[in-house]
């Protein structure tokens, strides 16, 4: 892997995304109204937003990135500038690596925005510290990234892609435990949940909640988290032919 | 070496149409040669087979004396697409540089390529805020800056002014003379006369492989675009006879 290949490729990714401001002001604004909003739908029951707030920072990331990242490579299919990379000799695993930096540090950003206003202002509070919140943020951007990367190669157009979220990010959402603890779902569901990364990764969060700082359980989640990652981007290069019909 | 791009019995079927049947021809290093003939004839195609981004069903297709596609190929050949492939939401130098990164090129080269194609003034400029000629001048610097051994530019003058066709056609000469070789699809016959050697393709199949006079002579036909017509006309009485 060439160093200045990735890193051109996340600054190209980056630029593109600097060109286009509106873009770029709701990934950062977007996610603080909302868990400003939250914390007001719940005023009455202050310990819902304590409860559900961390696992809400940890899902933004995810959501974000796996729409921008599928709408960026369904466009680089169509316009045609994913087989002129393949012509050149351009390895696979830096256009992902590049895309990877990218959209880490796009969620770096988003993450810690919105985790400052979230422990600052709304009062949230986070035994294991804020930047373990950042950094967890960060991991399920990347995870939120490969899956967007891998399920785009299915989508023709920016609609299809689009539908991709409720269909692929929507269950995880419900059975990740977020909105309500996986213990009272059904068995079946309850197994399902267990492989999909979305509830290790808001299992997570939840853990940083309450644990005072990083725990072995807590890493073990992210490393799985990380793992799916790189499972997905895997499946996602496979998808990246050089040869097409 | 001779021949710097060599197709054996060339056979591709897509969605389960056979679009080339078995096609043989050559591309002589050092020249430029027009690859001709109605859109839908496997123009297209044949050029996606020469670098190696198109399943083929049967036959070789040899650049520089290895098989199209392989991977030390993939610095020594530039492809241009008919639609521009360059990012709309960059500007020409940001596109132009970040395809320098891509082949390993120094970004100096980026520089020249955008001089190259008369885009100075423009380099600047996003690239979806640009003309469809510039669009596609920028998309033909994002390979120029790799300076490949081979070029296969698909319709690189569409749209063109002629000012601006002349230019380029002059910048296509100067490549050669320095022992690239290039070829270059154009279903606008009067683009014939300007390349050294001409294939004319028509439905998939090899129609013509000569020198633009050749042809002239051998049809009888002093304005090229008649003698593509003639020929394809020889062409359909042959099958006739064969059928």
């Amino acid at each position: 892997m060439r160093v200045r290949a990735t890193v051109a490729t996340a600054e190209r990714v980056l630029g593109q995304l600097r060109h286009d401001r509106r873009t770029v002001g709701l990934l950062l604004v977007v996610p603080c109204l909302l868990v400003i909003l939250f914390k007001y739908v719940y005023n009455g029951s202050p310990q819902v937003f304590d409860r559900v707030g961390p696992q809400m920072l940890g899902l933004f990331p995810f959501i974000t990135m796996f729409l921008v990242t599928s709408i960026a490579m369904v466009r680089e299919r169509t316009s045609g500038t994913l087989e002129r990379l393949l012509t050149t000799p351009m390895r696979k695993l830096e256009l992902l690596a590049g895309y990877a930096l990218a959209f880490g540090l796009a969620a770096l950003v988003q993450a810690s925005i919105t985790a400052a206003v979230a422990l600052g202002p709304l009062g949230l509070t986070v035994r294991a510290g804020a930047w373990v919140i950042v950094v967890l943020a960060v991991i399920n951007a990347l995870l939120g990234m490969a899956l967007g990367l891998f399920l785009s190669a299915f989508a023709t157009t920016e609609f299809q892609a689009v539908q991709f979220m409720p269909a692929a990010v929507v269950p995880q959402i419900l059975l990740c435990g977020l909105l309500n603890p996986r213990e009272g779902m059904a068995a079946v569901l309850r197994w399902i949940s267990n492989v999909l990364p979305l509830t290790w990764a808001v299992n997570a969060m939840n853990e940083a909640r309450v644990a005072a700082g990083l725990t072995a359980s807590m890493l073990g989640d992210a490393g799985v988290v990380l793992g799916c990652c790189v499972a997905a981007l895997a499946l996602g290069a496979a998808t990246l032919r050089r040869r097409t019909p | 070496m001779d021949e710097a791009i060599a197709v054996r019995g060339l056979v591709v079927e897509r969605g389960g149409r056979r679009v080339l049947h078995g096609i043989d021809c050559a591309v002589r290093t050092g020249t430029v040669t027009g690859l001709l003939g109605p859109s839908g004839g496997g123009k297209t195609t044949l050029m996606r087979c020469i670098v190696g981004v198109q399943r083929i069903t049967a036959g070789t297709v040899t650049v520089l004396g290895q098989p199209a596609g392989s991977a030390a190929l993939r610095a020594r050949v530039g492809y241009v697409t008919q639609a521009p492939s360059v990012y709309g939401d960059l500007t020409v130098r940001q596109n132009a540089h970040y395809f320098a990164a891509m082949y390993g090129v120094p970004a100096a080269n980026a520089d020249a390529a955008v001089w190259q194609v008369g885009l100075r003034e423009a380099a600047d400029a996003l690239v979806g805020q640009l003309s469809g000629g510039q669009r596609a001048r920028a998309s033909l610097a994002c390979a120029l800056l790799a300076r490949p051994e081979v070029l296969v530019l698909d319709e690189p003058t569409v749209g063109l002014d002629p000012v601006l066709r002349r230019d380029l056609w002059q910048l296509f000469h100067a490549l050669a003379r320095d022992g690239a070789t290039l070829l270059v699809s154009s279903h606008v016959m009067d683009e014939a006369g300007r390349c050294q050697r001409l294939l004319l393709l028509r439905e998939g199949r090899i129609i013509a492989d000569d020198t633009p006079q050749t042809i002239r002579d051998r049809t009888g036909e002093n304005d090229l675009e008649q003698a593509f017509l003639r020929l394809i006309e020889m062409a359909e009485q042959t099958e006739g006879v064969a059928r």
